[in-house]
């Protein structure tokens, strides 16, 4: 049974390097790095200029899914080393076990700018669903929180939370959004918050003849429902931008804007990389007020 | 008079047959396969067992998550209301019930008659229900059987600090590469539901006697853990899982 062994689960890891910078012409060379409960990721930038960054998933050990997302990023970047790097930030649920890490800031200030930066000043609404999180910001022009909510109690609308649903109905991840779309009529959203429940959910409805596009359309729908409960509570202001791994997810991006009523803008670069961004942009202005 | 209650449960159907306060048969069924066929299966067991016919049954009363779909009965209950009465019935002085299934827990006040005053309940979330500690027993990779005897040869309380159980048993994953011992994180599996059971309990009040019915009452770890948590005694009937199907019979007898 060869495809049972499959890991549905799995998405795609990323790096990326900026051929027009070159490193060693960079005054200040700073980077962040974002150890996630589910993924991890390391972003260097050159003057304030993403020079490059890596996207891995996250071990059982924090220092180690650190090392892995810096030796991925490092990996083809003409011989840029740990020493190199004038200043570098942790952040994330790892932040206080990345041993090589000048300084740990929160995930919440790191996202808040991070988004600032990859998005635009005109930001002020960030829906960040990370792997075992969801947070929704509230920040000013210069991408400082001024208000946040965050549900890490309950897998139910996290990135783990359509793991488990990718695992059940044996369908890639990454697919989930493009199927969500392919079926005759929006369903209802499934009933159960809990991603436990959901699996007796899907069996059933997979026994009553959905398919399985259609169950993931109701599961798509009902974490929208859920994430966009944490949205009205902090009150959506334009411009709006989604964050972290789900923020890859269709399915679940359109339906929560078809929700609310806004559209989110449209991502530059891979949306699980906001934590770090912000952490190389802390590591900068802490390495420039370190030398005066 | 004759009369059968049908509990119609996430994870099993149970199916009892009496004759005034005397149960005659008792049946249960594992949710596997069509409904319809689960909980036919589980009636024509009880009414084999007691050697009778349906036709001799005078009134069936359902009750449980399913039992609209029980299209012989003549009447259809809540588990809130089949479990008071059950539990007083097997366990007279319960003025509270804590009734923790596959995939709910509730917990019910109720008076000596068995009647309801007043009820909390948790269906939508599977942290404090049966789900959990199955999937963290998964996690264990260990039986039912063993998970109780690991209980009581710990005496550590070490926090499982996450509440979803999909977070848990990654929680669980990381205790057994550390230092923890199967034995303490089995304890903390069962601290961490009754500590959820036990605060849904305190909304209605922890009034003596509190009796636990349900599939989870068989854990006796479970049953340690909360007693430790709510500072009392509590009671557990012979055959909890068929508590509600009692009472669901017993309310059929009027």
């Amino acid at each position: 049974m060869a495809e049972d062994k499959k890991e549905y689960f799995r998405w795609v890891e990323s790096t990326y390097v900026n051929p027009d910078i070159d490193w060693k012409k960079a005054e200040i060379i700073s980077a962040g790095i974002d150890v996630g409960s589910v993924s991890s990721q390391m972003c260097v930038l050159c003057d304030g200029e993403i020079y490059a960054y890596s996207n891995t998933r996250s071990g059982s050990s924090s220092p180690n899914s650190a090392q892995n997302a810096m030796d991925l990023c490092l990996k083809d970047t003409d011989g840029l080393k740990l020493d190199d790097i004038h200043y570098l930030v942790g952040t994330g649920y790892g932040r206080v076990n990345i041993p090589f890490c000048q300084r740990a800031i929160t995930e919440i200030s790191c996202h808040g700018i991070g988004a600032n930066f990859m998005y635009g000043p005109t930001v002020k609404t960030v829906l960040d669903m990370g792997g075992q999180d969801c947070k929704t910001l509230r920040l000013n022009e210069k991408g400082k929180c001024l208000n946040f909510l965050m549900n890490d109690k309950c897998a139910a609308g996290t990135g783990r939370g359509m793991e488990v649903i990718a695992e059940i109905l044996k369908v890639p991840v990454t697919d989930i959004g493009d199927r969500s779309f392919d079926i005759d009529e929006e369903p209802e959203p499934v009933s159960s918050t809990c991603v436990v429940f959901a699996k007796s959910e899907a069996t059933g409805l997979l026994k009553d003849g959905w398919s399985k596009n259609k169950v993931l359309a109701a599961y798509c729908a009902a974490m929208a429902e859920r994430v966009v409960d944490l949205l009205n509570r902090i009150e959506v202001e334009k411009d709006f931008a989604i964050t972290g791994g789900i923020a890859k997810n269709k399915g679940v991006v359109k339906r929560i804007e078809k929700l609310i009523g806004v559209e989110a803008l449209e991502p530059k670069m891979d949306t699980q990389i906001a934590g770090a961004v912000g952490a190389a942009i802390y590591g900068r202005a802490l390495y420039k007020k370190q030398k005066k | 008079m004759i009369t059968a209650g049908i509990d119609v449960g996430a994870a099993s159907t149970k199916a009892v047959i009496m004759d005034g306060d005397k149960i005659l048969a008792k049946s249960r069924q594992l949710a596997e396969g069509e409904e319809e066929q689960v909980i036919k299966d589980a009636f024509e067991g009880a009414l084999s067992e007691a050697g009778i016919t349906k036709d001799s049954i005078d009134k069936i009363v359902s009750t449980g998550a399913g039992a609209k779909n029980v299209d012989f009965s003549d009447d259809s209950i809540t588990d809130i209301s089949s479990g008071a009465r059950g539990a007083v019935f097997e366990v007279p002085e319960t003025r509270t019930v804590v009734d923790v299934g596959a995939e709910q827990a509730r917990a019910v006040k109720c008076n000596e008659a068995g009647k309801l005053l007043d009820f909390a309940t948790n269906e939508r979330c599977a942290a404090g229900s049966g789900a959990f500690i199955e999937a963290m027993a998964r996690a264990l990779q260990t039986d039912f059987d063993k998970f109780i005897a690991y209980h009581f040869e710990s005496d550590k309380d070490i926090p499982l600090n996450a509440q979803c159980a999909v977070f848990a048993e990654s929680e669980v994953v990381s205790l057994i590469n550390s230092e923890a011992t199967t034995a303490d994180i089995s304890r903390a599996i069962n601290n961490s539901i009754a500590e959820r059971t036990s605060s849904m309990t305190r909304r209605v009040g922890i009034e003596p006697t509190v009796t636990v019915i349900g599939g989870v009452a068989l854990n006796k770890g479970f049953i340690d853990s909360l007693q430790r948590f709510m500072e009392t005694e509590v009671a557990v009937p012979d055959d909890p899982i068929f508590t509600n199907a009692v009472g669901a019979a017993l309310i059929a007898q009027g």
